[in-house]
């Protein structure tokens, strides 16, 4: 198998995507982190201290497991890789301990974030709480509403939650925000995007941080089963945690695989899969696959789950689709609420709804993942608990009708 | 070939404020605030009002460089069905008067494609246009369809550009943008101490006429700042008159810009 080029350029380009489409003010600043960055992360002291801080606070290495009651069910072998088990509950932390470990050394001490369901948001109000920085949340008025208790949990670890009230008040209006605050207080504002998207270097940054999803799951696969798996399957919103554990094994004979959110069907026009439908453009700062429409406005995105309901994707992604390198797919709500509830049943684990999308896939293409006696690996983004409520009142709801 | 290009009309309407020793008063608003139908009137009334050149947005759903006053709007003005080939066609009618340029986002432009986008834009008797989020770094390929056309990619300067980005200014066209401030769009109180060193900056680097935007509300503030630059650049303080007026707008437009203008003649 070939060796993957190495991306992004200096430009910061994955073949034609990515790039830095920001306002010229904030260009000396993504500069500065830029610099700051491929610093820091060959020192030896910075990669000690990350290191001390995923083992010993964030839990790493994360288990990683065969699914045995699944793999019976199935007929072919499925492994998980269990970032559920993170402290706060998904992969997000990886990312956050390392962006705000950087802010401290770029001695910045205001740090800002944007977050869509909260997840990212609590992530950084922890790793800020961790440090002793300020840390103020951009989150959509929308979604403020429908996920008052992350709200809280952000309030609990002093964090300022900070609600949007423009465009669509969800995620993209969210970024966009904290883009408008950090361009404003760009001198001592630290920006913690959440996912593999933004103006470089932030797909490249959040990529490596969250690197060590896939070289755990690398070295663990090997040792469990002795040998690597045949695919490896993780849901993608921006992309971050399917970045993570696909980049260690890009020069591997195994297949990659994303699933987007079809939401209530990508015929509905309400979803979130921006690969499978394809069409080029630039949202906060780079190049990449979006929902727009013919005059290049940004439509909302629909998703069952918060953490996959993001208009565009990150541009690593958009290039590993568009070499061939990974295969995107689309998974519903309907069968994301299913794999939520069969995983639970099988194994004993509440998937959160974003990984339950890359259950799903497993589950509904069983025939021929059996025939071509796969052994696929599922990267568990985060864990269910958030969910309950929203899976609860859905159901309820149902009952109702 | 007679007829001017885009980027030579920018640069007479600089010279002829100068010739009269003042600065040049560039109007912005956004198409299809408060309804398209106006823009025809409102871009009279601005020349009325004594405006040199005319910033017309074309509204993007997703304004990361604007203030709450500039994305509203925008918003509004997407709510009602603001269309992009609407916006050209209704432009491509109008007589020609002072000259105008856009102002949009990339994505807008990328969609239609930038070729395409620069011919589209001559034929609708444009100058240029502004992309504020088009740095300098990711810029050539657009200003290379632009010049084609004869159209000024108008750059933007910022109190923290770096001189690498100064030098490149060589090649700009039209006229410089300063952005008074770290910040986004919107009206305010005082201007950035800095400004003045800034425009010595760009002087040093171009020699093409400067203007200064983002914050100027008031006609003392573009009295005084039109001793700094060559322009002053009104939008958010424009735009949140017409919101206060919109039963009027042209006259709303023609009772904000007076006034500026006056105070520019006065110096
Ligand atoms: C558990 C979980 N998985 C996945 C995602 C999607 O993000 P990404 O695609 O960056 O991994 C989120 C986002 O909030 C999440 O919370």
């Amino acid at each position: 198998m070939a060796t993957m080029k190495r991306v992004p350029d200096r430009s910061g380009r994955f073949g034609p995507f990515g790039g830095r489409y920001v306002p010229e003010t904030l260009i000396p600043a993504v500069d500065e982190l830029e610099t700051a960055y491929r610093r820091w992360r060959v020192d030896a002291g910075f990669k000690a201290e990350l290191k001390e801080y995923l083992a010993n606070y964030v839990g790493r290495p994360t288990p990683l497991r065969r699914a045995d009651r699944m793999s019976e069910a199935l007929g072919f072998e499925v492994y998980l890789k269990r970032e559920d088990l993170n402290h706060t509950g998904a992969h997000k932390i990886n990312n956050t301990i390392g962006q705000v470990l950087l802010a401290k050394r770029m001695q910045k001490r205001r740090i800002i974030a944007e977050t869509g369901a909260g997840q990212h948001g609590v992530a950084t109000a922890t790793a800020a709480s961790l440090f002793g920085l300020d840390a103020e949340i951009f989150m959509g008025e929308e979604d403020v509403r429908r996920q008052a208790l992350n709200v809280y949990r952000m309030k609990i670890l002093g964090a300022r939650v900070i609600p949007v009230k423009s465009g669509t008040r969800t995620l993209k209006d969210a970024t966009n925000e904290a883009i408008r605050d950090w361009v404003t207080n760009v001198r001592t504002t630290f920006y913690v995007i959440g996912s593999v998207v933004g103006p470089h270097p932030y797909p490249m940054m959040v990529r490596d941080f969250q690197a060590v999803i896939g070289q755990e799951a690398r070295r663990q696969v090997v040792k469990a089963s002795g040998s690597l798996p045949t695919h490896i399957v993780a849901c993608v919103g921006g992309g971050s945690n399917g970045m993570g554990i696909f980049y260690p094994f890009r020069n591997d004979p195994v297949k990659l695989v994303g699933i987007e959110a079809a939401g209530e069907g990508l015929e509905s026009g309400h979803h979130a899969a921006s690969i499978a439908v394809g069409e080029v453009g630039v949202l906060h700062g780079a190049m990449s696959y979006l929902l727009q429409d013919e005059d290049g406005q940004i439509q909302p995105a629909h998703s069952i789950s918060a953490g996959l309901d993001y208009p565009g994707v990150g541009p690593e992604h958009a290039y590993l689709h568009k070499s061939g390198r990974a295969d995107y797919y689309a998974v519903t709500d309907d069968e994301a609420l299913a794999a939520f509830h069969q995983l639970a049943r099988w194994e004993g684990i509440i998937p959160a709804l974003e990984s339950a999308h890359a259950v799903a896939w497993v589950i509904r293409e069983q025939a021929s993942l059996k025939q071509q006696g796969a052994r696929v690996l599922i990267n568990i983004s985060g864990r269910g608990d958030k969910d309950v409520d929203t899976v609860f009142a859905l159901e309820q709801g149902d009952q109702g009708q | 070939m007679s007829e001017r290009s885009g980027s030579e009309a920018i640069q007479a309407a600089f010279m002829a404020a100068k010739a009269s020793d003042r600065a040049a008063l560039i109007s912005f608003f956004t198409a299809g605030f408060p309804t398209l139908g106006v823009l025809p009137d409102l871009v009279k009334a601005a020349e009325d009002g004594g405006a040199d050149i005319i910033e017309i947005g074309i509204p993007f759903s997703d304004p990361l460089a604007d203030g709450p006053v500039l994305q509203q709007a925008a918003s509004e003005a997407l709510a009602q069905g603001t269309r992009v080939q609407a916006i050209l066609d209704l432009l491509g009618q109008l007589p020609t008067g002072i000259p105008r340029v856009f102002l949009t986002y990339v994505n807008p432009v990328l969609r239609r494609g930038y070729i395409p986008f620069a011919a589209e834009a001559r034929d609708a008797g444009m100058a240029g246009a502004i992309v504020p989020d088009l740095p300098w770094t990711e810029s050539s390929e657009l200003a290379r369809a632009f010049q084609h056309q004869g159209l000024a990619l108008i750059p933007l300067v910022a109190p923290t550009s770096t001189d690498k980005h100064m030098r490149a200014l060589k090649s700009a066209d039209g006229f410089v943008y300063a952005v008074s401030v770290t910040g986004v769009t919107g009206a305010r109180q005082g201007i950035d101490g800095g400004v003045e060193a800034m425009v010595a900056r760009i002087r040093q680097a171009v020699d093409l006429p400067v203007a200064i935007g983002f914050g100027i509300s008031t006609p003392e503030q573009a009295r005084r700042l039109g001793h700094v630059a060559d322009g002053v650049i009104v939008g958010s303080a424009l735009t949140q008159a017409l919101m206060a007026k919109r039963a009027n707008p042209a006259q709303a437009v023609y009772d904000f810009l007076h006034p500026m203008r006056l105070a520019l003649d006065s110096r």
